[in-house]
């Protein structure tokens, strides 16, 4: 096993994991739980990929795959938001929806032939640096680069910016917000169709540049799941959740490797000689995220971990308190 | 158009829930510089016609004129545009932002980047002018109440208000922390700002007010009074409707055995945290004994150790020698302890069943109630309507569900559940909190019959008018712990003890007991 090779597709594969979970994190602060990520991921996947070979553009791609995933949040931010519905079924359903209208329209999309991918590069003088420079800065997709930006970049709009504030007040008493002149209803609109978008983004980051193709509903084979249980595992912060996008990432192509060799450090390796076990490797990042979801339920859990007050919890005006 | 002199002029608000008619053609009218106060009974409508005033509700009919000039507010915001800030009893502030972030919510400035730290010196700058101490870079968690109030006062005063609706601010202060309130606000009037004060505390409208409204059921009781030419009795009479009696006559009365000792309780409350350390009480036979402080000092806390629904940490509650904490809180009711808990829908009652369910939820283990394994019905009816009528609960029949009660009756539920089964020991945690002027009669009364009979009460209440009317003895619990008990209902030694001090003036020294 190679370590800089596992740590180099581990980033790559992270970065899907990464846009996901900060587009939730900025939806969950403004109080919108939104569970359809796996729905919104794989029609923007089918979107980028459909626009792209049809049209031969793959930064067209991300655009229409972001645009898609964008609208189809939209469907949720107006259950959750106009008509109060309960977040958790609102979002299942959208992860029902989002499914099926990509398998629907992604017919036939994984026999259409080779298509113009996302450019990959290596940055100068940066990708000199030993060791991380390997892994971190040489002969990554784009989207990459973008990924390392990005969370940075929200972690400072949520806490440096009058915007941000304005989101986390919502997320943690939109009465107050309310009270203050803060339009409640248009700020949860606009960071569930935010997070919408960098859903879609991820998805666009698949397949296009991450594992390419369009390979239906295993074109994201549950990644969706993963940035929710992210989202609570970084406790609602853009740079924690980076750091376990990249974490989880480096897992899955680990997993991948450990059942290559015949031979783990002096010992007979078991996932060689018995194929079927690798499927409980590939179980550890879901069971993990079954883990964190219960856990992170529990009331007393909440506080602690620093949940939005708000979260999930519809806003009408009126009502005393969240 | 009215006449141009006052600072607020509303006439003939009408505002409608389902089901209700909140504000019916209510006028007011506030001058520049007064302390204008709006009184009335729980659900006269004062909050609603004040949120009308601040934007958060749209009147179905009416007008407002704000110096003169007719507003139409769509938003809250509108409202401070024009000069209107509200305070609202429950805080409108985001726990887990800062002081300076809750006050620059909402506003156009900064218009990007946050930048703290100047912000913070305006902010510093405002406090001094008015008097209001409070750190700007403190997160709203870590205040204590009376200070996020202050941090709510800041918030309009940031804006600009001109006027300052205050809900009921005295409602969540120790008595010191009011006259502190109290002395902002004059040095606001004097500033030229004008402030409604909204309370049905009689005393409190008294002492601050330039002038009073008083509504009643949504309507204005009569024209606005001046504060010098009216007294108390007329007051009430006029939110209540009817006269009403202040002094409640209490018997003088030697007390008899220990029956509940409280010995060094500890416990933990909901989170985990230390909600008492150490608590020592022993309460006599036909005694009342009363418990003041703010609230969330550990009250309910030890009302539930008492009552066998927390479990304690240290020491051990007795009734009449038997141990009863740390044990199902069927050990309590069986020792005879009858509990009226303050969450009278979640604790004392449960709102789905009859009336006659809520009632026998004691003595149903008990003949004649229960036929061994069953319920007799027939018995348990007849019960419940003997208990209606003692009781004079108001409601269709005994099968209505404890629900569609109003706050009153169902108190009147529990307290006939309660004191029907001849109590040795009471706990009351506000017993009379939320109810309307003439059922907090009632509940007192039953009270003191009950020290008449011979209970032993402990009474837990934020009101210390009525601690002082009812109990014998009143200790204060500060941050669980009870810093004194005073005999003489001395206010100044139980409030100065309710702010947390400890040192109390000389001459209250000997009083202070275990």
């Amino acid at each position: 096993m190679n370590w800089t090779i596992i740590l180099h597709a581990g980033i790559a594969s992270g970065t899907v994991l990464l846009f996901a979970t900060v587009g939730e994190v900025l939806a969950e602060r403004a109080g919108i739980l939104n569970l359809g990520l796996e729905g919104m991921m794989l029609i923007g996947a089918m979107s980028a990929y459909s626009m792209a070979i049809n049209y031969g553009n793959p930064w067209l791609g991300l655009v229409a795959g972001m645009a898609a995933a964008g609208l189809l949040s939209l469907v949720h931010g107006f259950v959750s938001i106009h008509l109060r519905a309960d977040q958790v079924v609102s979002g299942l359903s959208l992860t029902f929806l989002g499914t099926g209208l990509s398998l629907v329209f992604g017919e036939g999309l994984s026999k259409a032939g080779a298509v113009a991918l996302l450019p990959k590069f290596t940055l100068p003088v940066l990708s000199s640096i030993p060791f991380l420079g390997d892994i971190f800065f040489t002969n990554q997709s784009v989207m990459v680069y973008v990924g390392f930006l990005l969370a940075p970049a929200a972690w400072y709009y949520i806490n440096r910016t009058r915007p941000g504030m304005h989101m986390r007040a919502v997320g943690e008493y939109p009465a107050a917000a309310d009270s203050m002149g803060i339009n409640v209803y248009g700020v949860r609109y606009l960071y569930t169709c935010i997070g919408g978008m960098l859903a879609g983004l991820a998805g666009a980051t698949i397949s296009l540049a991450v594992s390419p193709g369009w390979f239906s509903h295993m074109t994201t084979s549950g990644q969706g799941w993963i940035a929710v249980g992210l989202t609570i595992f970084a406790q609602w912060d853009p740079l924690r959740a980076a750091a376990g996008s990249y974490a989880f990432g480096a897992l899955r192509r680990l997993i991948l490797d450990l059942q290559g060799p015949t031979k783990l450090l002096l010992w007979d390796n078991p996932f060689y000689y018995n194929p079927y076990w690798g499927f409980f490797l590939k179980m550890i990042p879901y069971a993990f995220t079954i883990a964190v979801l219960v856990i992170g339920s529990r009331e007393a859990m909440r506080k602690r971990l620093g949940t939005p007050a708000a979260l999930g919890v519809p806003y009408t005006r009126g009502q005393r308190g969240v | 158009m009215p006449e141009a002199v006052s600072a607020v002029e509303m006439r003939g608000i009408v505002k409608r829930f389902p089901g209700v008619l909140a504000n019916d053609r209510v006028d007011f009218d506030l001058r520049q510089g007064e302390i204008h106060a709006l009184l009335g009974e729980n659900g006269a409508g004062k909050s609603t016609l004040m949120n009308v005033l601040a934007g958060l509700y749209r009147p179905e009919d009416g007008a407002i004129w704000v110096h003169g000039a007719p507003v139409n507010f769509r938003s809250p915001r509108d409202a401070i545009v024009h000069g209107i800030g509200m305070v609202h009893q429950h805080f409108m502030l985001v726990p887990s932002l800062t002081v300076t972030e809750n006050i620059l919510l909402g506003l156009h400035e900064p218009r990007f980047l946050m930048q703290l730290p100047a912000y913070h010196k305006r902010i510093a700058a405002l406090e001094e002018r008015f008097g209001l101490g409070v750190a700007p870079e403190a997160k709203i968690w870590q205040l204590s109440v009376g200070e996020q109030q202050r941090v709510e006062v800041l918030k309009m005063l940031y804006r600009g208000a001109e006027v300052l609706v205050m809900d009921e601010p005295t409602a969540v202060l120790a008595p010191q922390e009011v006259d502190e309130l109290f002395a902002t606000l004059r040095s606001m009037t004097a500033e030229g700002k004008s402030i409604v004060l909204i309370s049905h505390k009689l005393n409190e409208v008294m002492a601050i007010s330039d002038r009073i409204t008083v509504l009643r059921k949504g309507r204005t009781a009569g024209p606005p009074l001046d504060t010098g030419s009216t007294s108390r009795e007329a007051l009430a009479e006029l939110m209540v409707g009817r006269k009403v009696l202040f002094e409640i006559s209490k018997d003088i009365q030697a007390p008899g055995d220990l029956v509940m000792s409280i010995e060094n309780v500890s416990a933990e409350n909901d989170q985990g945290l230390p909600a008492l350390g150490g608590v020592s009480l022993q309460i006599r036979s036909g005694e009342i004994l009363g418990l003041a402080g703010v609230a969330g000092n550990g009250q309910s806390e030890l009302a539930e150790v008492i009552t066998g629904l927390r479990p304690c940490t240290a020491g051990q509650v007795t009734i009449n020698g038997k141990q009863v904490s740390n044990l199902p809180a069927r050990v309590a009711i069986d020792a005879n302890v009858a509990h009226i808990p303050m969450d009278r829908t979640g604790v004392g009652s449960s709102p789905n069943l009859s009336i006659t369910d809520n009632l026998i939820m004691k003595a149903y283990r008990q003949r004649p109630i229960s036929k061994g394994w069953s319920i007799d019905g027939r018995f348990a009816r007849r019960h419940a309507t003997k208990l209606k009528d003692e009781y004079e609960i108001i409601a269709p029949s005994i099968d209505t569900q404890s629900r569609l009660l109003s706050g009153g009756n169902l108190q009147r539920v529990i307290l006939a559940r309660e004191m029907s089964g001849k109590p040795q020991a009471i706990v009351a945690v506000q017993p009379t909190r939320g109810l309307d002027v003439g059922a907090i009669e009632g509940v007192q009364r039953l009270l003191l019959e009950q020290r008449r009979a011979g209970a032993a009460v402990l009474l837990i209440s934020e009101e210390l008018e009525e601690l002082l009317s009812l109990a014998d003895r009143i200790a204060v619990i500060y941050e669980g712990e009870i810093l004194g008990i005073v005999e003489d209902q001395d206010q100044e030694a139980v409030g100065l003890m309710m702010a947390g001090h400890r040192e109390i003036p000389a001459k209250e020294g000997e009083r202070k007991s275990g």
